[in-house]
């Protein structure tokens, strides 16, 4: 041991009311602790609580309401709980996927926190013997006028792009939006999948008494110390000692970290694996061992650390990145550390398991905490928050749909921040990576070739926050169902969904209730379309001065394509096609509460979002699949923000075809065109198939009105005057770059 | 016909070269390790894409004084064909088994698009199955893919017609997405069996990858060592 001035000295910090507010811990809860140890919990200790029962890791508010989703189903392996869902697939193999927030660190520093929100969220992946095959990213910044927004926007998506692209996964698919709701508090979703073989899946339980806990990956340093940051300079005069509080993110340690987990997996070595997220080591020596209903002992002394005079408190708070913690087979311990070493990683045999249900940390010859191990981890607190419901906002009563040109108003929406292309984030992320992309960024759903087969996995994120926020029931409902009807417009067969609910703070029943309200509209969503939950996140207390985000319950959906030669694309594929609009109600479209129409035309965000039909969802969207899986549609489309007018463009864009669509008698354009309504989409069919499709549509008691037909270089919107492909495509594709050049 | 994939720690699209000289010659290339010193008897030597030793110091900088690369010096010399796509590039490049390097592109973000590349050259073991002039498809991917050499062996490429991709077409659904000189995408050594480019031919050899343009490189180089 090198001497070292940071060597604390061990006088022991008392724990007043302060330091205990300081870790986040209400007195309630801290009483709740001495009545569980029967005496006062040293500093290692308290830190240690405050890390196990914080909103984060505990679910202590959302706990009660999370255990309604549906979370079962016949290809359900693994539900919520474990590092990520586990799902069969067929053919001996599963998806194992997982979204998760990287909200608050993205904001302090937008790089390194969306960079180790993306490890994160591939560490959950391939901790459970998955090699990760796609990610994807939900992204929430503020208005485009506020002065942090370019730069968190170009912080954020290069840590994203710079994690992922080094890593070797590729990034295909997501969504970005702006809204001032964010101004404060981005939000960085970061979704992951990979593929194991179903018989070779790893799970945190921990078995077997006596066996070696060993500490594998990157070493431990004072990155990321969680509470440490207002803690500590109420304790420690020494605060020049101490780094900056975020994690920094190495993906080039963490693609080695994947090759030789992968590698130790294959021999056999692992009874149980954790990869060290938030609150690091704590979390993840707790949660292996209260699974399995044993007592972990670590010996802190034989920790891997980047720097001397590390004390127990920061080895057990640490958030440094790419580090997990195994249960090994003691047989099995050269040839583990031995492919470790090849790999050029740390490997440490850490503590071992015992039978006494206690968590005990030594350092140094001393016992730093001596804990019980199951009220750390799956007995923590839970509350019952109060909550009051919303109220559902009246119609919208006022509105004159005057004779305004359709063309020039779907011009504006799609130069505008929120319905712009992607193109300059996506082009940032390495899509194609791994060979396999079969549809890329820009369409509804991503879709992946599985190797080795003509099977894929589609993959689609979805929320619309602006319904959420007016109606959390309702919005929760219609991100399940835009999630579902993505992958169905694909040809995929929708398998499952991972969540990640962003709110703002619990304590207040109004957000509260925003919570409650969006769990039970995606509950009933996933019950009604067979869609269970299988992984998810929380992510509270979203909020800068009083002001929480708007809701933000993202769905991030899995889909099964049993051919990838059989799935559809939203490009129009030749002239002369005629275009359909299945599950379209009688006027096509009308519902204008809410919608980006309203927003960014007439400057107002009032009135109900569209309600969702579960049964017409499912009923629409079964016909849908069967008939690309048939081959009979030659484009499809799901319709949602900006309704008929946006989805036809977007097929314009995509292909460079044109389309003219019929004027509805007797009907608003506006609602006609920008129409939000549930449950729709744009499809075309040749000629040749156009009976046989309408007489299926009729059979299945399916409204499917032939709108228009594809051709030309313009699109024509009823009577409205014709817009040429390159201004449709001009509008679109501008605002992006003009915005981070700071021109727009 | 053998080949052999050089994996370092931090190469990604190793899995995916291998994929594609298995799929198009139907025989599974060796892989060798960063750390070994011996290549066992190969036709055919690729460097594949991917950050190894994560890009730190600078791209292929670390790489290029792996223990192997002495042997792939070494058959390069004897007139064995090497191939480096994009980082393999960087780290022919600093190994100086090519001229010039790779600086971070110009836009100084990571780009990854299908570009267009023209045939510069058919007079080379790895482009005789394209047409001189003909214009492919390829997707790119990287962050520092901006070509640099000086002048006089500018010059010298050209002379010598060891250019053997350019960027080509305008911006939209083209052009120069990196800010290369001279708009030059991968090179040739003077002996001609040692190419290096930033685009991945790996990623468009069938159907599904939404093209086939890149397979003919393949073809190429293996059916001439096959011959």
């Amino acid at each position: 041991m090198p001497a070292s001035t940071d060597v604390r000295p061990a006088k022991p910090v008392a724990i007043t009311p302060e330091l205990v507010a300081a870790h986040g811990l209400k007195p309630d809860e801290y009483e709740r602790i001495i009545k569980l140890i029967g005496r006062t919990p040293n500093l290692t200790e308290l830190g240690i609580f405050s890390a196990m029962w914080n909103e984060h890791c505990s679910y202590k508010s959302s706990k009660r309401w999370l255990r309604t989703l549906p979370t079962t189903g016949p290809r359900v392996i693994c539900g919520p709980g474990e590092n990520a869902g586990v799902v069969d697939i067929g053919d001996g193999l599963a998806v194992i996927f997982k979204m998760e927030s990287h909200n608050h660190p993205s904001y302090i520093e937008p790089y390194q926190g969306a960079a180790t929100g993306v490890g994160g969220i591939l560490r959950d992946v391939f901790t459970m013997g998955a090699r990760p095959v796609a990610a994807l990213n939900a992204l929430r910044f503020g208005a485009p006028e506020h002065a942090k927004t370019r730069h968190l926007v170009a912080g954020v998506v290069a840590g994203v792009g710079g994690y992922g692209n080094s890593f070797g996964v590729p990034t295909v698919g997501g969504e970005v939006n702006f809204n001032r709701g964010y101004n404060g508090n981005i939000l960085v979703n970061a979704f992951a999948a990979g593929i194991a073989r179903t018989d070779a899946i790893f799970y945190s339980k921990a078995e077997g008494v006596g066996l070696p806990v060993v500490y594998l990956g990157s070493k431990t340093g004072r990155d990321g110390i969680h509470g440490a940051s207002m803690a500590s300079a109420e304790f420690d005069d020494a605060s020049h000692s101490k780094r900056p509080t975020v994690q920094v993110g190495d993906p080039f340690s963490e693609k080695l970290l994947l090759e030789a987990c992968l590698e130790l997996m294959a021999s056999g070595a692992v009874v149980a694996i954790q990869d060290m997220g938030a609150a690091g080591l704590t979390c993840s020596a707790v949660e292996m061992g209260a699974k399995g209903d044993l007592g972990i002992e670590l010996d802190l002394d034989s920790v891997p650390c980047r720097e001397p005079g590390m004390t127990a408190y920061e080895m057990m708070l640490s958030e440094s990145q790419e580090r997990m913690l195994m249960v090994l087979r003691p047989e099995k311990q050269q040839e583990a550390e031995a492919i470790f070493r090849k790999w050029g990683l740390d490997f440490a045999v850490v503590g071992r398991t015992t039978d006494d249900l206690r968590f005990r940390v030594s350092h140094r010859g001393v016992v730093e905490a001596d804990l019980p191990i199951k009220d750390l981890g799956d007995q923590a607190p839970e509350y019952d928050r109060p909550f009051v419901r919303r109220t559902a906002p009246a119609p919208i009563a006022d509105l004159n749909l005057d004779s305004s040109d359709c063309g020039e108003m779907l011009i504006q929406i799609l130069n505008s921040a929120d319905m712009s292309s992607r193109r300059y984030v996506w082009e940032q992320y390495d899509h194609l990576i791994q060979g396999n992309t079969v549809q890329r960024p820009g369409g509804d759903a991503a879709v992946i070739r599985l190797d080795g087969t003509v099977k894929g996995l589609a993959f689609s994120l979805d929320v619309t926050p602006r319904y959420c926020a007016a109606d959390p029931f309702e919005g929760g409902k219609q991100a399940v169902a835009e999630c579902w009807r993505n992958l169905t417009a694909v040809g995929a067969e929708p398998l499952a969904v991972t969540d990640n609910l962003n709110f703002g703070n619990p304590e207040r029943p109004e957000i509260m209730g925003e919570l409650v309200g969006a769990i039970e509209g995606i509950s009933a969503a996933c019950k009604a379309l067979d869609f269970p939950v299988v992984s998810g996140n929380v992510s509270l207390y979203n909020e800068t001065n009083g002001r929480a985000i708007p809701p933000t319950p993202a769905i991030g959906g899995v889909g099964l394509v049993e051919s990838v030669g059989a799935t559809a694309t939203l490009a129009f594929k030749a002239p002369d096609e005629p275009i359909l609009l299945f599950g379209a109600p009688p006027s096509w479209g009308s519902h204008l509460g809410q919608s980006v129409w309203l927003r960014e035309i007439r400057g107002r965000e009032d009135g109900p979002p569209p309600p969702i039909d579960l049964a017409h969802e499912k009923k629409v969207g079964d016909l849908v699949r069967a008939l690309i899986r048939a081959g009979l549609l030659t484009a499809v489309h799901d319709l949602s923000d900006g309704g008929l007018a946006v989805g036809l463009a977007e097929m314009a864009m995509a292909s460079g075809i044109g389309a003219s669509v019929d004027h509805l008698n007797n009907e608003p354009p506006a609602a006609v065109f920008f129409g939000e309504d549930q449950g729709r989409y744009l499809a075309t069919v040749t000629r040749e198939n156009f009976e046989a499709v309408l007489a299926r549509a009729k059979a299945a008691d399916i409204f499917a009105p032939r709108i228009g037909v594809t051709g030309g270089a313009d699109l024509k919107l009823g009577r409205s005057n014709p817009i040429s492909i390159a201004k449709l495509r001009e509008a679109h594709e501008t605002w992006f770059p003009a915005f981070m050049a700071g021109k727009s | 016909m053998k080949s052999a994939v050089i994996v370092f720690p931090g190469s990604n699209r190793d899995r995916d070269m291998i994929a594609a000289l298995e799929k198009i010659s139907g025989h599974a290339p060796a892989t060798v390790w960063h750390a070994d010193t011996d290549i066992p008897p190969v036709d055919l030597i690729v460097l594949p894409g991917g950050f190894s030793y994560g890009d730190y110091l600078r791209s292929g900088a670390i790489a290029a004084r792996a223990p192997i690369m002495r042997a792939v010096a070494e058959r390069a010399a004897a007139g064995v064909p090497v191939l480096g796509v994009c980082n393999g590039f960087q780290i022919l490049c600093e190994a100086g088994l090519l001229p010039g390097m790779l600086m971070r592109n110009a836009s100084l973000r990571f780009v990854c698009r299908e570009v267009l590349l023209r045939i510069e050259t058919t007079q080379s073991i790895f482009t005789d199955r394209y047409r001189q002039g003909e214009i492919i498809r390829c997707p790119v991917a990287h962050g520092d893919g901006n070509y640099r050499v000086d002048e006089a062996t500018l010059a010298r490429l050209k002379d010598e017609d060891r250019v053997a991709f350019r960027y080509a077409g305008a911006s939209a659904g083209g052009g120069n997405p990196n800010g290369s000189i001279d708009a030059i995408a991968g090179i040739l050594n003077d002996r001609r069996n040692v190419l290096g480019m930033m685009p991945h031919p790996e990623n468009l050899i069938e159907p599904l990858q939404g093209g086939t343009d890149g397979r003919r490189l393949f073809e190429s180089v293996l059916e001439r060592i096959a011959a």
